[in-house]
This record gives C-alpha cells, sequence and structure tokens, in this order.
C-alpha cells in the first residue's frame, strides 16, 4: 500500500521535472503525453488507495525525518485517510483530464512543454497539500500551489495584464498566509506538535481563547486561497491563465485548499462554533456576493470564475456550520462540473480566436454541438437540477443552514441558487444560442479537436451520477468526521428541496425566456445597480485608490527620502572615505626605490621611538 | 680609556651615515657601499658588546653578516653590470619599471 502512496505522490513530481528537461525546446507531443500519462497512473494509484482505505486501512507513512531543530521534530510523513484519499481521487481525475486536454488546447503555443512542466510540478505540490500528516506538509503544499498558480497564471508572461493578475494573486496570498503561519505558530508553541493527530488529540485541553485564535487565523489562510471576501479579487483576474490552468487551478483543486483546511481541521472548528458561524456567514455572503457580480459580466471566464467564488461560498457555509462531509461532497461535485464547465469555455475560446466577449458570441450551437451539449450539462449541475450532481451536495447544504437554524443564512443561498441558475443559462443562452453576432467579427468557429471532447466525457458522466454516491461518501467520509445529524422532519425537507429546485428551475426558465427574445433591452445598463455590479461593487477601485495608491506613494517615499537619502547615503560615505585614503595612500606606490627606502627609514625610525617609548 | 660606550657611539655614527647616504644617493653603486656601512656599523656594535660580556656568540654572528654582506655584493653587483649593459644607466629613478 505504501508503495501505491508513493506512486501517487511522485509520479506527477517525475513528469514535472522530464517535462523541464524539454522546457526550453521546441513543442514535443511525448512531453504532453508522458506527463499525462503519469498524472494517470498517479490517479490508478489514488484509486487503489480509496479501495484501501474503504476497507477501514489507513495508510501512514514516515519517509524520514524532516526537521529537527531542539524541541521541534518535524517528520515527512503521509497519511492517507478518508478526507485525502477523497482530494486524491479528485485532484489526480481532474488533472488527468486537464492534462490530456491541455495537449490539445495548447497544441499552437511556442512554450508547450514548459506549461506541462508547470502542471504537473501544480499537482505535485497540491497531493502534498492534502497527503501531508502535518501542518507543515500542508503549507509547504500550500505555498507549492500558490508558486504554480503564479506561474500559470502569468504563463503568457510577455502579457503586462497576464503578469499583473499573477502578481496579484501572489501577493493577496502572501497576505492571508502569514495568518496561517501565525496559526500555525499558535498550535506549536501552545501544543509542542504540528503533528495532525498530536495537535487534534490536545486541541481540547486548550484555553477557549486560544483556540479561537487558532481558528481565526487557519481561516485567514483558507480565505487567501479560497478567494474569500475581501481577498477575493485575484479569483477573476487570474483568468488571465490559460483555461486548463483555470479549470484545474482556479476552479477544482487549488481554490478548494481553504475548505480542505477546514474540514481537516473540524475538530479545531468544532471546538469554536463562533467561528464555525463566522464562517458560514461569510460563505453565505460570498454565495450571494459573488453570483451577482456573475449576473452581468460579458467575460466569458470571469463568469464562471465568479461562479466558482459563489460556490466556494456554498462549502464554507457547510464546513462552518459544522456539515463537513457535506463540504467535501460539494467539494468533489464541484470540482467535476466547474472543470467541465471551463474546458468547455477553453473550446469556445479557441472557436473564437480567444475571444471573450459572450455578446459577440451567440449561435455557436450549430458548430459546436458536443461542447454545447456538455456545457449545458454542466451548467444544470451547477444550478443543482435533480438528478445532476450539483443538486444532492447544494441542497444538503441549503437544508444544514436550515436546519441550523440560520434562516438568514439560508435566504442567502436560497437567492444564490436562484441566481447561479440564471447566470449559468444566460451564459448557455449566449454563446450557443439566439443571433449568430460572431459573424459581424468574421470570426469563423470550429469544434475542439475529438480527443478533446472525449477526454471531457468522464467530467460529464461524473457531473451527472456524482450525486448518487451520497449515501457511500457519507458514510466512508464520516469514519473520520463528525457526521451532521439533522433534525429536520422529512416533510420540511422535501418542501426546501422542492422550494430550491423551483427557484433554480425559474431561474434557468427566466434566462432562456428573457435571452430567447433578444434579452434585456440596453437601458437596463444605465440603472445604477447595473453599474455597481458591473464594476465589481467598486472594490478592485477601491482596493486601488485606497491600499495599491497609498502604499506606492509611501514606498516611493521611503525610496527618495528613507532609502536613498539615508541608508545609500551612509554606504557611500563608508565607500567614498575608503576610496580617497587610497587615493591618497597611492602617491606611496609611485615605483620609485629611492622614495621606498625612505619611507622604509621613517617606518624604522618610527618603529625604534615606539620601542624606547613603550618599553616593558 | 676606551669603553663600550664609544664603540656604540661610533657604531651609531656610522649606522646613520650608512642611512643617510641609503636616502640621499641615486647612484646604485652608492646605495652598495651605503649597506656596507650601515652592515658594518652593526658588525661593530656586535662585537664591541660580545667583548663587553664575553660571550663569543656576537662576535660569531658578526662573521655570519660579514659572509652574508659578501654574497650579497657579489650577486648584487652581478644584476647591476646587467642593469648598466642593458639601460647604460645605473640611476635609482631610472629603475622604475614595475610603476602603474
Amino acid at each position: 500500500m505504501e508503495k501505491y502512496l508513493y506512486i501517487a505522490l511522485f509520479a506527477p513530481l517525475v513528469g514535472s521535472l522530464v517535462a523541464a528537461l524539454f522546457a526550453q525546446s521546441a513543442k514535443n507531443y511525448f512531453v504532453g503525453i508522458f506527463t499525462s500519462v503519469l498524472i494517470f497512473i498517479s490517479f490508478l494509484s489514488s484509486m487503489l488507495l480509496l479501495g484501501y482505505v474503504g476497507e477501514g486501512v489507513v495508510v501512514h507513512v514516515k519517509m524520514f525525518d524532516w526537521i529537527g531543530a531542539g524541541n521541534i521534530e518535524i517528520p515527512f510523513g503521509f497519511i492517507v485517510d478518508q478526507i485525502s484519499v477523497i482530494m486524491m481521487v479528485t485532484v489526480t481525475l481532474v488533472s488527468t483530464i486537464v492534462h490530456i486536454y491541455s495537449i490539445g488546447y495548447m497544441d499552437h503555443d511556442k512554450s508547450f512543454n514548459r506549461f506541462f512542466s508547470y502542471l504537473s510540478a501544480f499537482v505535485f505540490s497540491m497531493m502534498i497539500l492534502v497527503m501531508s500528516d502535518n501542518f507543515v506538509g500542508l503549507f509547504i503544499g500550500w505555498e507549492g500551489v500558490g508558486l504554480c498558480s503564479w506561474l500559470l497564471i502569468g504563463f503568457w508572461y510577455h502579457k503586462e495584464s497576464a503578469s499583473w493578475a499573477a502578481n496579484e494573486a501572489f501577493i493577496m496570498n502572501r497576505i492571508a498566509d502569514l495568518g496561517m503561519l501565525l496559526g500555525l505558530f499558535l498550535i506549536y508553541w501552545q501544543i509542542g506538535s504540528l503533528q495532525y493527530d498530536v495537535v487534534f488529540a490536545n486541541i481540547e485541553n486548550l484555553n477557549p481563547t486560544i483556540v479561537t485564535w487558532i481558528g481565526i487565523f487557519l481561516f485567514i489562510g483558507a480565505m487567501g486561497k479560497s478567494a474569500q471576501f475581501p481577498l477575493h479579487t485575484w479569483l477573476a483576474d487570474a483568468m488571465e491563465g490559460p483555461t486548463p490552468v483555470s479549470a484545474l487551478i482556479h476552479a477544482a483543486t487549488m481554490v478548494t485548499a481553504g475548505v480542505y483546511l477546514v474540514v481537516r481541521a473540524s475538530d479545531i472548528y468544532t471546538l469554536i462554533p463562533d467561528v464555525g458561524f463566522f464562517i458560514a456567514s461569510l460563505g453565505a455572503f460570498v454565495a450571494v456576493f459573488a453570483a451577482s457580480m456573475a449576473l452581468v459580466n460579458r467575460d466569458l471566464k470571469r463568469i464562471i470564475a465568479y461562479s466558482t467564488l459563489s460556490q466556494l461560498g456554498y462549502m464554507f457555509v457547510a464546513g462552518g456550520l459544522g456539515a463537513y462531509w457535506i463540504a467535501l461532497f460539494h467539494l468533489m461535485t464541484h470540482a467535476f462540473f466547474k472543470s467541465l464547465l471551463f474546458l468547455g469555455a477553453g473550446n469556445v475560446m479557441h472557436a473564437m480566436n480567444d475571444e471573450l466577449d459572450i455578446k459577440k458570441m451567440g449561435g455557436l450551437y450549430k458548430v459546436m454541438k458536443p461542447t454545447a451539449i456538455l456545457m449545458s450539462i454542466a451548467s444544470v449541475a451547477l444550478a443543482g437540477i435533480y438528478p445532476l450532481a450539483g443538486f444532492f451536495s447544494k441542497d444538503k447544504i441549503l437544508e444544514v443552514a436550515f436546519d441550523s437554524g440560520a434562516y438568514f443564512l439560508w435566504f442567502a443561498l436560497f437567492i444564490g441558487a436562484g441566481l447561479t441558475a440564471f447566470y449559468s443559462f444566460r451564459l448557455v443562452m449566449l454563446v450557443f444560442f439566439g443571433e449568430k453576432n460572431y459573424e459581424k467579427y468574421g470570426v469563423h468557429p470550429h469544434e475542439a479537436k475529438p480527443f478533446m471532447l472525449y477526454a471531457l466525457t468522464p467530467l460529464a458522466l461524473l457531473a451527472i451520477i456524482a450525486g448518487m454516491f451520497e449515501h457511500s461518501f457519507k458514510e466512508f467520509t464520516t469514519q473520520i468526521l463528525r457526521d451532521y445529524e439533522f433534525s429536520l422532519d422529512h416533510s420540511v425537507a422535501i418542501m426546501l428541496i422542492l422550494a430550491t429546485s423551483v427557484v433554480a428551475i425559474g431561474g434557468i426558465l427566466f434566462a432562456i425566456y428573457k435571452y430567447k427574445n433578444g434579452g434585456f433591452s440596453e437601458s437596463i445598463e444605465k440603472l445604477p445597480i447595473f453599474q455597481l455590479l458591473k464594476n465589481q461593487y467598486y472594490i478592485p477601485k477601491f482596493y486601488e485608490v485606497a491600499i495599491t495608491k497609498p502604499f506606492a506613494l509611501a514606498s516611493k517615499f521611503m525610496w527618495k527620502n528613507i532609502d536613498l537619502r539615508v541608508v545609500d547615503a551612509t554606504v557611500d560615505a563608508i565607500a567614498s572615505i575608503i576610496y580617497s585614503t587610497g587615493q591618497k595612500a597611492r602617491l606611496v606606490h609611485n615605483g620609485n626605490l629611492s622614495t621606498m627606502l625612505r619611507l622604509m627609514v621613517v617606518g624604522l625610525v618610527v618603529l625604534l621611538i615606539l620601542v624606547i617609548l613603550f618599553r616593558p | 680609556m676606551i669603553t663600550l660606550t664609544h664603540y656604540l657611539i661610533l657604531s651609531g655614527i656610522l649606522f646613520s651615515i650608512g642611512l643617510v647616504g641609503l636616502m640621499r644617493r641615486k647612484n646604485l653603486l652608492m646605495l652598495f657601499f651605503s649597506t656596507e656601512i650601515l652592515l658594518n656599523a652593526v658588525n661593530i656594535g656586535f662585537a664591541a658588546v660580545s667583548k663587553f660580556y664575553g660571550d663569543l656568540s656576537g662576535q660569531i654572528f658578526a662573521f655570519f653578516i660579514i659572509a652574508v654582506a659578501a654574497s650579497e655584493v657579489a650577486v648584487g653587483l652581478g644584476l647591476l653590470v646587467l642593469w648598466y649593459k642593458k639601460t647604460g644607466s645605473i640611476n635609482l629613478d631610472s629603475l622604475a619599471m614595475m610603476k602603474g
């Protein structure tokens, strides 16, 4: 079993390193296929491990002692239990599909090989993140995925906007990581270990205030990685990266790492329900907040990115209210349909020569039938229509919110569900149906390569059937996760499901009806609310005015006044003293023997005088 | 009565003459003479102090110095002759090939 663990973990690393050897050379299909095969092997090993863990075996290995200094003992250890194996299977499955898809998608890119190296390195980091048996390993993986995300968002680094977005994502994450680091320090300071088992066994004995702080700090880390308000702006800008990257990193895996952290640290969060409730409230807020921005956006990928943000909010509601397995379940189903949606969007982008404005599309159904069907499936699943995957996980979250008595949260999520249905189908309608606006722009769309479409079919299948596994999933994960006890009446639960389904279907029908008849009139764009949403609540602008610009000014002040006048001046003064001394002493070395002899005599006399003066 | 002090004064005077010669002269040959004067000033000092203490090692040291001085002059004069053949001058100021 350990063998499979190592294969699952290190196969992506091998792929990445081999691909890196070819990074500077011309496009080579071998690199793409080789890395895809290795990721697939990693997926197979993860499936085998899933089987073992299903039999109740938890694989826990310690590779070697990693950090040992004073009282710190941090081994390089890995654990495959019910939580991590679910993450491993999800990550490797989506990664395999994204790798195969990328062979077609990145076909025309001259940095083809480099792309695969980064992508596999990302998978490796993500595996470290989910498999580590201690917080330090988790943090290393956390930083690793952050680095790969930076590399991949800025993959087309010659584009100003791409490198800007990459830096934004990286810096925002650094801010949050500081919070997470503080949390880790606090844990180590109070417990003296960072191993999960030790920490969770001892966390109950701590002072509740300390536990609260630990929970808050860890959640700050999760907020950055999962792009929760107010650190959410980077996710939409991260869409500058290639689309497979958006599908893998910014929809299915990396951004869900925050949810994973909350689930993994569930033993901490159950002790502090207040923080949990705050997490849930923030999640519900983000769910509606992001969905509202998706309503008006015209950028194909940004709409999906806001949708991701909104769904992450749903997951945090479940996690915050103590329904950890539901959070994990939604994480998994969301990974399937959201990456499908993104990869479908990639097909559309290719067809439209990288055009992203959905108002310039329309009527693509006739030329891109398979993609249209795949994206519609994903959208239905996202909207949460029975019997697709999204229905099961999302409705469970709404039930949890209702059941905990947090009716306000439930109502927010309820509204969010309607908005989600609407914007998903707004996107589908504007892209695939209606008038062929693209003809005005002289674009000749074409369907993607067949193998790219075949690669997407497993995701589509899972988007349809993943919800059926709800009961086995629950049994599987509640072996170690706390189960959530529903106290709702069956009839109330049915009512809730009906209500949510009605609002979701209503959203879909409204979108279909509205956009079939030519969509909204132009006058709606003049409404203040439309402008507010279109400008993302002016938050990016606010950040620029309130943080970026003052910071730039302060930096400039420090540079001109402190750095140049104090630091540089001091260093320069030292240098110039030495330099002028040298300049004067240079005269001694004029090469004239007579002068040298005289100086020698002077030295001798001086030494003699010294000897006389200081004789013992 | 000639005492140790007289010898040492003589040695000091000779040493000073040598030093002044070393500093003032530009002719390489004269520099060699000055060096010899310096060495012999020291030899006088050694011999006198050796006699004063009744210890022979000072005089033995003086012999060593004479031997070393002789070999130094032999090598030095050889070089000097070569230098003269090469440049036609034994002026000290012209000996500045390494000047940067």
